[in-house]
């Protein structure tokens, strides 16, 4: 990200705008009158956008991987690396606000289902992504492996949350034929409101990202004068 | 024939509607108000995130300006 897109202010306000946006419909707006689900249906703007927004920063840092390899330059890393922490942050969300609907929902914070030993497994293989990072000192050895094994975690964790759990049976919507919420997933109230959450939440982990990046470009500046 | 198929759809269609009625929402919550209280909590604590981000924002602008110094 260029330092002036990274310093103006257009993006954030709308993601702060979009987030009260958020809340306002999550608590107050038209949801479909579902057994089970009940109210907790609303956590579709909590939870699953929380994955969304991860999804988002681990495309972000798979991409600025690829820029480092073609360009050899360590802000790309820097951008890389900060896009992995605040994705793990929302990914940690993610699995705790999971859980929390899940033990209402399905009866269990932990259910054996694809989705979830999936997400476990993808989030085991980008904590190993900071290990790796950890264990090089050299800089530019490190942000080569590390970009090189960001593309690899990418393509398992599109494997992982993507794709296997659409094979086998799961208790997720839209996996394995599993009809159980059809109905939200055509519900265009819900649209309206989940896609500029997506938004939200996507740009509020971008801006805490670029934050980072900043600070630690200071550092750096810092340690060479 | 067709006529019981008829009356049958009929049936199943009012009987769906009838179920979906019965979905307990928080619908007392609402009524009563309560639900706004709800909402200017999660206003609020969304307020202070937002001010917070701001904040940093600005100090990080800040330190930048003095690095360029």
């Amino acid at each position: 990200m260029k330092s002036n897109m990274a310093r103006s202010w257009w993006w954030k306000i709308t993601a702060l705008a979009l987030l009260f946006f958020t809340y306002y419909e999550g608590f107050l707006g038209e949801i479909p009158r579902m057994p089970i689900l009940n109210e907790t249906i609303r956590n579709l703007y909590f939870h699953v956008t929380m994955w969304m927004a991860m999804l988002v920063l681990m495309i972000c840092n798979a991409f600025y991987g690829i820029l480092y390899l073609n360009k050899s330059d360590l802000y790309f890393d820097l951008v890389a690396d900060e896009s992995a922490r605040i994705a793990m942050v929302f990914g940690i969300a993610g699995l705790l606000t999971g859980m929390v609907w899940a033990n209402y929902t399905w009866g269990a914070p932990w259910v054996n289902d694809p989705q979830l030993n999936g997400t476990a497994a993808s989030l085991l293989i980008y904590a190993a992504y900071f290990i790796l990072r950890n264990a090089i000192p050299d800089d530019s050895k490190r942000a080569r492996l590390s970009a090189v094994y960001g593309i690899f975690a990418f393509v398992m964790m599109i494997v992982f949350i993507m794709v296997l759990p659409k094979m086998t049976d799961s208790l997720h919507p839209g996996k394995g034929g599993n009809p159980g919420f059809n109905k939200y997933d055509l519900d265009a109230n819900m649209r309206m409101v989940f896609y500029p959450a997506v938004i939200a939440w996507t740009l509020l982990g971008v801006w805490m990202m670029s934050l980072r990046v900043r600070i630690r470009k200071i550092e750096w500046k810092n340690e060479d004068q | 024939m067709k006529k019981n198929l008829t009356l049958l759809s009929i049936v199943m269609i009012s009987r769906s509607t009838a179920f979906a009625q019965e979905v307990e929402m928080a619908d007392t919550m609402r009524s009563e108000g309560k639900i706004y209280v709800v909402v200017a909590v999660a206003f609020l604590s969304l307020a202070i995130l937002s001010f917070y981000m701001i904040r940093i924002e600005r100090k990080v602008t800040k330190l930048e300006k003095e690095m360029k110094k």
